[in-house]
């Protein structure tokens, strides 16, 4: 309907942010009771996020004219945010941003350049730029939802882990169920996204590809590629993650410091 | 020598809170004897223990035990050698069995299903190993984290007011149990109760605490006579 309206592809583009952000927006007005919080956050997000997005746009249209290593700057850039952010949401985890960053720089890293080194992923920025991000940024929702599940998990059973320890079990080993608890959970996500695919919901990747003329079968087995490829990037940095994070919730003196 | 020795232990917290919990505590233990500890809430007598058994770090003072500086051992050697029971059971998930065989697994020891009944036998839950440790009620639960405790054999026994999470009639019988284990297999313990009458029926010494410092401290008859 929009397009009635709007002729110009910019102000069609601005209008559809529009909308979308306020259907968002009175989507968690109506929910407000559940998470008041979030009713706060939400339009802040929007802001942000909106404001990001159109950077990097403008970003990747100087870009393209640009040197093929200029994208690697970018990646690098994607991770330290992603890793900021990260650290918002592992709030009384000691030294959250460089436990996030090491996990999503090795995780989302390695299975990237496993890729490009197998020809997967082409080294051109029109492709590293944009499939490289989604791979961050699922990467980053993997290790916020981990890292906010296991302090979850910390927090209300500090009696079972000191317990554990006055058995004389070690920190790994007091903490293990509450890892595997949080792995397990933040996980669940990516591995109902792969199993979807093509039922439930049809990605962005395949439908911008189909849309550029791709055929259509290439296009959905990219798609799994990519999927498959943030669920790896995902797993990878939650289990250096996981094996990160003991150190940082207990002294060396094997003592439980969230509590 | 005696098994623990503390000689003017404290625990200051790090800034920002900067309060001390506990300080200057000193108290002397020997094979077999019963420390009571008593006070009232908030008086550091939970954050004594912790420091026995290092659960929390001191951070003045030392504790010796059998003439060896605590600091020098192993935190879980330390641990499986003093024993804790807290004040709720904290069961870990499984099976009866799997708690009690829990310290002993961590040490790469393994206890025989024959060994378990036993252990379970005597503290009244004959026939309980194969139960769901979710299922026990309060008493069951802490009479389960009493003999996993002692499934560690520790020469000392930390015991942290065991029963106060229980009713009425749950606690008398973990108390009657706590009394019985006691004089059979002359535990060494370090008992935080607050009831003065249990003080009195089975601590050979007290240790009067009152706003993290030591009020009182002597034989039993001396210190709950005063």
């Amino acid at each position: 309907m929009l397009n009635h309206f709007l002729h110009s592809q910019l102000a069609l583009g601005i209008a559809e942010c529009i909308v979308t952000a306020l259907v968002a927006l009175l989507v968690m007005l109506l929910a407000r009771r559940r998470a008041p919080g979030l009713l706060k956050e939400l339009p802040i997000a929007e802001i942000r996020g909106v404001a990001q997005i159109v950077a990097v746009g403008a970003i990747l249209a100087f870009m393209l004219r640009g040197p093929q290593w200029t994208s690697l700057l970018v990646l690098t850039a994607m991770m330290l945010a992603a890793a900021s952010i990260v650290r918002k949401r592992a709030k009384r985890i000691p030294r959250a941003f460089m436990l996030a960053l090491t996990a999503i720089c090795a995780g989302a890293g390695a299975v990237l350049a496993i890729m490009i080194f197998l020809g997967v992923i082409p080294l051109r920025i029109t492709m590293l730029v944009p499939v490289g991000s989604m791979v961050i940024a699922n990467t980053m929702n993997t290790q916020s939802l981990f890292l906010d599940r296991l302090r979850g998990e910390v927090t209300s059973h500090v009696g079972e882990i000191e317990s554990a320890l006055a058995l004389g079990a070690g920190a790994d080993a007091a903490l293990l169920p509450y890892l595997s608890a949080a792995f397990r959970a933040c996980l669940i996500p990516s591995i109902d996204n792969i199993r979807s695919l093509g039922i439930v919901w049809i990605p962005g990747i395949m439908a911008g590809m189909v849309l550029s003329g791709a055929s259509p079968l290439f296009a959905a087995l990219y798609q799994f590629v990519v999927l498959t490829t943030i669920f790896s990037a995902s797993a990878l940095a939650c289990f250096i993650s996981s094996h990160l994070v003991t150190r940082r919730l207990f002294t060396a003196q094997e003592q439980l410091v969230l509590r | 020598m005696p098994i623990l020795a503390c000689q003017q232990l404290g625990r200051t917290l790090p800034s920002p809170e900067s309060r001390t919990l506990l300080e200057d505590v000193s108290f002397t233990l020997e094979r077999g004897e019963v420390l009571a500890v008593v006070g009232p809430s908030g008086a550091g007598k939970s954050t004594l223990l912790r420091l026995l058994n290092r659960l929390d770090q001191p951070t003045s003072g030392t504790v010796c035990l059998n003439g060896t500086d605590t600091r020098t051992l192993m935190p879980r050697e330390l641990r499986r050698r003093i024993g804790m029971v807290m004040q709720r059971a904290y069961l870990f998930p499984g099976t009866v069995a799997r708690n009690v065989a829990f310290g002993p697994r961590q040490h790469g020891q393994t206890i025989s299903p024959e060994e378990i009944d036993s252990f379970l036998t005597h503290v009244g839950l004959a026939g309980y190993a194969s139960r769901d440790a979710f299922t026990l009620s309060g008493g069951e639960a802490q009479r389960v984290a009493i003999t996993r405790a002692l499934a560690n054999q520790p020469e000392i026994l930390l015991l942290d007011e065991p029963t106060s999470a229980l009713d009425e009639a749950a606690r008398h019988g973990v108390e009657q149990l706590l009394e019985s284990l006691i004089r059979e297999r002359h535990l060494t313990c370090v008992w935080v109760t607050h009831s003065i009458e249990q003080a009195r029926a089975m601590a050979d010494k007290v240790l009067a605490l009152e706003a993290g410092r030591v009020s009182a401290y002597g034989p039993a008859a001396e210190v709950l006579h005063a």
